[in-house]
């Protein structure tokens, strides 16, 4: 019952906070460029003259990955700075006092501001993703071959970061929470890259980079997986884009080992917030 | 047997009716340390039902953290706490409780009616809109109902506050400061509402700076300085006796020893002071001056004094230090 009023009253925050317009102006761009970068692309000139239809297709989902990165970014920046003030905001500035002497467990509080924030940052990935699929359709005609998948594991790297920014912000200030959770976001993604490139030069150290920051942090795993369901497989196998190294391209799907270790981290991460908010003095 | 169980519940429940309801809060040994500095050392009270008790102390006193300590918003290094009759460890003892913080802010994103509206749901009580509605009407914000709250000034918010603490029936209110950011009308707003509240029946905690507001509407002060218990009990207690001063002309012994009836005497020069009991009736001091003149005495002045909550605070942390303050 707190849970869900606390829920509802978090996204009533999101939608009437600057964050949403910030948002909705954010990814307005994003589509618009990326459907004028798309329409360019049919018909292109190369040096090695007019791109044949599978090597468009190639093209079409590298590009879609690179575009489906930039608003997986905008949807965690966008969620990690509504988390940040969520919990040190309100505590720093008085606003969860009132809250909380009313007959509510600070559980059931973390659980419904946790709740809303993962509708708000599904429900952007979900718009905003199937928004993305229709300008690629309309421009290239490519539609990726496990939808559906992708926006669920894009949704879970969303609320993998938002988790993450909640703890950060039950024991640091309302900034600095936003900023290390994006910062650690992006420390994991280079990561990736730098052991995508340690496995196609064969170097086991270096790749081995990549596994650890995956499962330290499981967004850059989550994003890899949700590429993967983005991507054409076919056109992948054509070129022979194997162990490449490539950023925008991924080679396997996920296993279902690391989704279950990501919902525990998740859980984890969680009770460890759970528990740090539940000792705060406010 | 279940006939046997019924009668045994039944005449339990009977037992624990018959009981004096347990008292609005109860707190014994709080202690709280930040760091290395205490800020709360022993605090032990007790408020009854429909009590009203003013806190008063010097800046650093504690009072804000006893008061956050009894709502479990910050957790005592030691001590115990039962609010309403339940150990403050369960949640569910602050339901009927109402609390406006010394920091008080509300959600900017939301108008003051969402505001309460979300603080009823929160409570679990049902109170109808119009109720709600009353609850600002009373605070004076009828007419900002349906305005954002981040358009509000700061006297607007603490009256807020106050709507917040007062709208899901409490039967027991806490007001941290709730005059710091109000002007002068506000403050006696304020007072008519404690002292509504005390008509009720509904227990209050008032932590004021103001001294006169507190020895108004109080019927127990406790006085916290360097986060310990310096005094506490009723005004009466605390205040000690009254204390009557007169001018006299021409004073023999008879007119002395009637002086000396009246109470403790003191005299300087012509000027004599007598002490009289707190309990007095009123009667004391006409019965001695019709006396005086009776025994030919001169009465050329006659000033009642009360020892002032204000002086005797002073008094109390002059005499006592704090360890801890700032």
């Amino acid at each position: 019952m707190t849970a869900l009023t606390v829920a509802a009253l978090t996204l009533r925050e999101a939608s009437r906070r600057r964050v949403l317009w910030a948002l909705v102006v954010l990814t307005a761009a994003l589509l618009a460029l990326s459907a004028w970068g798309f329409s360019r692309l049919a018909g292109l000139e190369t040096s090695q003259g007019t791109l044949t239809s599978g090597e468009a297709r190639l093209v079409a989902s590298q590009l879609l990955n690179l575009v489906m990165f930039g608003m997986s970014l905008i949807a965690a920046l966008g969620t990690a700075f509504l988390a940040g003030p969520t919990l040190a905001g309100e505590i720093e500035s008085g606003m969860a006092l009132a809250v909380l002497a009313r007959p509510v467990r600070r559980s059931a509080v973390l659980l419904g501001k946790w709740l809303g924030l993962v509708a708000f940052g599904c429900g952007f990935v979900a718009v905003a993703g199937l928004a993305q699929f229709l300008v690629v359709r309309a421009t290239v005609g490519y539609w990726p071959p496990s939808p559906l998948s992708g926006l669920a594991l894009l949704a879970a790297q969303t609320v993998v970061l938002l988790t993450l920014a909640l703890l950060l912000s039950s024991v640091v200030s309302t900034m600095a929470s936003g900023i290390v959770a994006v910062g650690l976001f992006g420390a994991t993604w280079v990561a990736g890259v730098v052991g995508g490139v340690g496995e196609a030069l064969g170097n086991d150290g270096v790749a081995r980079v990549g596994t650890v920051s995956r499962i330290l942090l499981p967004t850059d795993g989550l994003w890899r997986g949700a590429m993967h369901a983005f991507q054409d497989p076919t056109a992948l196998s054509q070129f022979g884009f194997q162990n490449s190294g490539f950023p925008f391209l991924s080679e396997a799907p996920l296993t279902v080992a690391y989704l279950v270790w990501a919902g525990v981290w998740v859980a984890m991460v969680w009770g460890l917030t759970a528990f740090s908010f539940r000792l705060r003095d406010i | 047997m279940p006939s046997d169980t019924t009668a045994a519940v039944g005449s339990a429940a009977d037992l624990l009716a018959a009981l004096p309801p347990s008292p609005a809060v109860w707190c014994s040994g709080l202690r709280k340390q930040y760091g290395r500095r205490t800020a709360v050392d022993d605090v032990s009270f007790t408020v009854q039902r429909g009590e009203v008790l003013g806190l008063l102390g010097p800046n650093g006193a504690g009072k804000t953290s006893v008061i956050k300590m009894l709502l479990g918003l910050v957790r005592p290094d030691a001590g115990e706490v039962m609010l309403l009759g339940r150990p403050a460890r369960d949640p569910l003892a602050r339901t009927g409780v109402g609390y406006l913080p010394e920091l008080f802010r509300y959600q900017p994103w939301l108008t003051a009616a969402e505001v309460l509206a979300l603080h009823v749901r929160l409570a679990r009580v049902r109170v109808p809109a119009a109720e709600q509605r009353d609850c600002l009407t009373l605070v004076g914000l009828a007419e900002r109902a349906d305005d954002r709250v981040g358009e509000f000034s700061k006297g607007m918010q603490q009256r807020l506050g106050l709507a917040v603490a007062l709208v899901a029936r409490p039967e027991l209110v806490v007001l941290d400061e709730p005059t710091s950011a109000l002007d002068p009308i506000g403050r006696v707003d304020v007072r008519d509402l404690v002292l509504s509240l005390k008509a009720r029946g509904v227990t209050v905690l008032l932590n004021s700076h103001l001294i006169g507001e507190v020895e108004r509407v109080c019927d127990q002060v406790l006085i916290l300085d360097g986060g310990r218990v310096a005094a506490s009990g009723t005004l009466d207690e605390l205040l000690g006796q009254q204390e009557v001063r007169l001018h006299l002309g021409g004073v023999d012994a008879r007119a002395e020893a009637r002086l000396r009836a009246g109470g403790p005497l003191s005299r300087s020069g012509d000027w004599f002071t007598v002490a009289v009991p707190a309990d007095d009736a009123g009667t004391t001091v006409p019965q001695l001056v019709r006396d005086l003149v009776g025994l030919g005495v001169s009465v050329h002045a006659v000033e009642p004094g009360r020892i002032s909550l204000e002086e005797r605070l002073l008094g109390i942390l002059r005499r006592e230090p704090g360890d801890g303050r700032s």
